[in-house]
């Protein structure tokens, strides 16, 4: 019985893995392949003379890549830690006290996810103008953030629920006070969830393009994604480039799904009370 | 931990704290182009040279195309935008409607007599022009500055010319090229005659103005029409019938096969010179005439051109940049340097462009070509001519019946704009509204005694008040003002207040039939299937997933989980293409696979089903990943001693998973599954990207046509808007009866 279904485990995990990485041995071919894809029908898409002159175009033919790139990062990096520092109190709040607009604010702010972006990009310039926000860092981090908090909020708010108050209360018997319980006590047994939502805002900010080219005007203040789709025209686009910057794109994604999932296991033995 | 966190922290709001280090020295100038490569390389040059002579500090921004337009639209009138920016002129309708243009100044056009370019046939009358114009030495090519007049006045100096020619591969078609007859036929299987992009509007227009018909009449009128109409689309059927073109032949496909060898010849523009010019043997020749002593096969002509932002004209260091930009040695400098097809007189007969015949040919080419009319319901041509040209192509329809739809299609969309209403009665019925919300607010608070609530609720409001407040600034007040432009209609520099005339052109389907193509209902239909179908198979691959790898001795977790995670990471403006590839007929990966075994291939874009599954399979992909993350998040946050518990119990793993694991699951799964049923609902990349609403508009959502609307149509923004609050009203009524349907089933 155990062994049937470490079979079907695996079965599952393996035919989910060709799924997921069939689509990117294409973009894997036409990254390394300088000319485009063949037009060959095929199944396998690597190329038999694979050769690098994308990715070395990508990062010789633009002096500020590694500039952008650290954009990308920085400010990656500060949209999700902001949008965690605001989410954390917030969705604690919701969890653990009852108060006037509890539920009023969190389905206002679950309706703010439904409404499309196509008619507020241009009120959402102004008003960065009027903060004196735009072209900045800052900027960008504030309104990608509040593209992640709903979902931090929510995602947090449902993992302070599983926690038993308990273990808070035992931290108060100890004299601590509500903050200092909620620091020492509860974020450490929400680990599992802070790491998913910190992945998620980090990635909401790392793809996003359109905002970045319409808020930025300094070349050395681009970010990736603004990079990578200048190689898109109107007419034609070099598309063995764009595919060889996805790539490179997604490396830190990966180191830090890594790094992130490392925590998700640390939550096993972090989150519970013992004895 | 944190005193390991805090320097980093600190660090990184350094970081994004930190201004862009700006300094105040001779005058700052500021040009923004949508340029790549070659073009983009010379533009610069031209530019340091600028700068280098003059000690004028010139900042070049290169935008992304997609967000150029929206760019410059929210900068210009907000002050924040380019002294002077390179734009296509047709789009030069809008930026006028826009406001945020305005003409050359006199000094800098070397003018005609405006008194000849009224009522004269363009080319006849060039010469005439150029002699009362000095001669052959000054000023730009008599077409490409007409393209840029607008009532008289010049907007914009022309920097370079685009438009189709024909390549030629000399190697295998070495006698003259009279007609396209006169192109050998296909070799063998998979090779071609002739490539070009089939199934696209802007290549179609040879054929249309080839047989005397036109996209829009001088008057602005539709103008594919009548007898020349149909015979337009039933050359372009023929020429697919032969077999000598290949078919869903896109750009990248269409260079490839070109640079293959695989096809004799291809029609493309200028941006094909830098690859074409690199291989030997390649020719490049105005298009010749579909049958030999056939109507020559006109092409549109584009022109490219620098435009003064509105306001900034006047300085003089803009007027030298312009002028050092457009004028000679620029000229010539982005002529050899980035391959531009320059329209400037001066350049005639200059040795050093001897070398590149192509341009010579290329600008040959623009002389005889059709202006892309500017004004702004040009936009609104593209879709339907694509429409009737895919229709036919497809064998769904006549020619004769696929012009009829191209004409209803265009004028559903130019349909005149509502008339204008008085705000006054909208302006009461908001004031009594609020009103009458305070008065139950204030009797509620009465009721419930919300003052104690109040005060009650004070230490947890310290928790939650940051956030609050961010996200009413940057999302709820341009959400509310987004909203607001519902109410309008026309241009945003001159808006018209409508009440609720779009909202009711919408829901009626603009007069047409109810669940006709492209009507509110139908795409409706088409978004709740598409968000069921998704959601579904996000939930259940990717929970799946994230049971599997949350196995306490599952071997490879790690493995499994990064390489899994993998379709999140890429950026999926990509891998949507690489999927896109994956579903072509004739060289897609997918139908490889089913002639492997035996299968007939599949036009995976002709039909609604199949291109409907194209889309889902690829926003499956892209989507899993996320909902298996949350899923090993949320089994990793499960309080362990309960299941513990359980199995102490003697559950087996199974009445464990049902009864302990599951119920505890739930509410951890559900806010993702909420907002991932939002997202779905919203989520128009995909649809563009893959089957970009093939076959006709079919496989569109609700949010598609938001932005269709807004954008490309015509832009009307007060329109997309206008679907935009449906959409969230859909969504918030939606999530509301799911939610009365939950709480009914637990309780």
């Amino acid at each position: 019985m155990k062994h049937l279904e470490a079979i079907a485990a695996h079965a599952l995990a393996i035919a989910a893995t060709v799924f997921a990485l069939y689509p990117l041995f294409w973009v894997f071919g036409l990254a390394l392949s300088p000319t485009g894809l063949s037009s060959d029908a095929r199944m396998w898409p690597l190329s038999s003379s694979p050769s690098l002159a994308n990715a070395r175009a990508l990062v010789e033919g633009n002096p500020h890549f590694w500039t952008q790139l650290g954009n990308s990062l920085v400010i990656s990096f500060a949209t999700a830690t902001v949008a965690i520092v605001l989410a954390l109190p917030a969705s604690y709040a919701l969890a653990r006290f009852s108060f006037l607009g509890a539920k009023a604010g969190l389905r206002t702010m679950l309706w703010t996810q439904m409404f499309p972006g196509v008619a507020s990009a241009v009120p959402l310039y102004a008003i960065l103008q009027t903060l004196g926000l735009l072209d900045s860092r800052l900027g960008l981090v504030l309104v990608y953030a509040t593209t992640a908090i709903p979902f931090a909020v929510l995602q947090l708010k449902g993992a302070f629920e599983t926690i038993p108050v308990e273990l808070e209360e035992a931290a108060w018997v100890d004299g601590a006070s509500r903050l200092r319980a909620f620091i020492t006590v509860v974020l450490p047994a929400a680990r599992p969830a802070i790491a998913v939502t910190f992945l998620f805002a980090f990635m909401s900010a790392w793809n996003e393009f359109i905002l970045a080219a319409t808020l930025l005007s300094r070349e050395s203040a681009f970010t990736m994604p603004v990079v990578l789709q200048r190689l898109v025209g109107e007419h034609a686009a070099r598309w063995g480039v764009f595919a060889a910057g996805a790539l490179v794109v997604s490396i830190p994604v990966i180191a830090l799904f890594y790094v992130a999932q490392k925590s998700l296991v640390a939550g096993l033995t972090a989150g519970g009370v013992k004895g | 931990m944190t005193a390991s966190v805090w320097p980093g922290l600190s660090a990184l709001f350094f970081l994004i704290f930190s201004a862009f280090s700006a300094s105040a020295q001779g005058d700052e100038l500021t040009l923004w182009h949508a340029y790549r490569d070659a073009e983009a390389r010379a533009l610069e040059h031209v530019v340091h040279g600028f700068a280098a002579r003059t000690g004028h500090r010139v900042t070049v921004l290169a935008v992304p195309f997609d967000a150029y337009g929206s760019k410059l639209a929210a900068a210009i009138p907000n002050g924040n935008g380019p002294d002077l920016f390179i734009e296509a002129h047709e789009r030069l309708g809008t930026y006028l409607r826009d406001n945020l243009v305005e003409p050359v100044p006199t000094g800098l056009d070397e003018g005609l007599d405006e008194g000849l370019d009224e009522g004269l046939d363009a080319p006849a009358h060039d010469g005439l022009r150029d002699a009362k114009n000095g001669g052959n030495t000054q000023g730009f090519d008599s077409s490409a500055r007409r393209a840029l007049l607008k009532d008289h006045a010049l907007f914009g100096l022309p920097l370079a010319v685009k438009s189709l020619a024909l390549f030629v591969d000399r190697a295998q078609v070495p006698g003259p090229i009279a007609s396209l007859d006169d192109l050998p036929p296909p070799r063998q299987a998979g090779t071609y005659s002739l490539a070009y992009e089939n199934e696209s509007s802007y290549a179609f227009a040879i054929f249309v103005h080839g047989a005397g018909s036109s996209f829009l009449r001088d008057d602005g009128t539709f103008g594919f029409k009548g007898a020349e109409a149909v015979e337009a689309l039933r050359s372009v059927q023929v020429l697919a019938a032969s077999g000598r073109v290949p078919s869903e032949a896109s750009a990248a496909l269409v260079s490839q096969l070109f640079s293959e060898g695989r096809a004799a010849a291809m029609i493309s523009g200028p941006w094909a010179l830098g690859e074409a010019l690199a291989r030997p043997n390649v020719e490049v020749l105005p298009i010749p005439p579909l049958h030999r002593g056939g109507a020559a096969l006109r092409p549109f002509l584009t022109v490219e051109a620098l435009f003064f932002a509105k306001g900034k004209s006047g300085r003089g260091p803009v007027q030298d940049l312009a002028r050092a930009i457009a004028f000679d040695d620029g000229a010539m400098l982005r002529s050899l340097e980035g391959h531009q097809v320059v329209p400037r007189r001066a350049l005639d007969g200059r040795a050093e462009l001897a070398n590149i015949p192509a341009l010579a040919a290329f600008r040959l080419a623009a002389k005889t070509a059709v202006p892309m009319p500017s004004t702004v319901t040009m936009r609104a041509t593209w879709e339907p001519m694509g429409g009737a040209l895919k229709a036919v192509l497809r064998g769904d329809l006549t020619p004769e019946s696929a012009a009829a739809m191209a004409e209803r299609r265009f004028l559903d969309v130019t349909r005149p704009l509502p008339l204008p209403t008085s705000p006054t009665p909208w302006t009461l019925a908001l004031g009594a509204l609020s009103l009458l919300g305070a008065a139950i607010f204030y009797r509620r608070s009465r009721e419930q005694d919300w003052g104690a609530a109040f005060k009650r609720s004070l230490p947890a409001y310290a928790w939650v008040t940051h956030a609050a407040l961010l996200l009413l600034l940057l999302v709820g007040v341009p959400l509310i003002v987004g909203a607001a432009t519902s109410l309008y209609a026309g241009s945003r520099s001159e808006p018209r207040f409508v009440g609720a005339a779009n909202y009711v052109s919408i829901l009626t389907a603009r007069g047409g039939e109810l669940l006709g193509l492209g009507s509110f209902w139908r795409t409706l239909v088409v978004t709740l299937l598409w968000t069921a179908a998704n959601v579904a198979l996000h939930v259940t691959i990717g929970v799946s997933l994230g049971l599997a790898l949350s196995r306490p001795l599952m071997r490879l977790k790690t493995f499994y989980r990064v390489l899994l995670v993998l379709p999140w990471a890429v950026p999926s403006y990509v891998s949507a293409l690489a999927w896109k590839g994956m579903f072509h007929r004739q060289f897609g990966a997918i139908n490889a696979l089913l002639m492997h075994f035996g299968v007939e291939p599949i036009s995976w874009f002709a039909r609604f089903s199949t291109a409907f599954a194209a889309n889902v399979a690829t926003n499956v992909w892209l989507g899993f990943p996320f909902f298996m993350v949350v899923t090993i998040g949320a089994i990793t946050g499960l309080p362990q001693e309960v299941l513990e518990a359980a199995s102490i119990d003697g559950a087996t793993r199974w009445q464990r998973f049902r009864y302990v694991t599951f119920p505890l699951l739930v509410p951890a799964l559900l806010p993702s599954v909420l907002l991932g049923t939002v997202w779905t609902f919203n989520q128009f990349n995909v649809v563009c990207l893959v089957s970009g609403g093939e076959p006709d508009g079919s496989t569109d959502i609700l949010v598609s046509e938001a932005y269709h609307w807004a954008f490309t149509r015509d832009a009307q923004v007060g329109y997309g808007a206008a679907y935009a609050v449906l959409i969230f009203l859909l969504l918030v009524l939606g999530t509301r009866a799911l939610d009365a349907i939950g709480k009914k089933a637990t309780s």
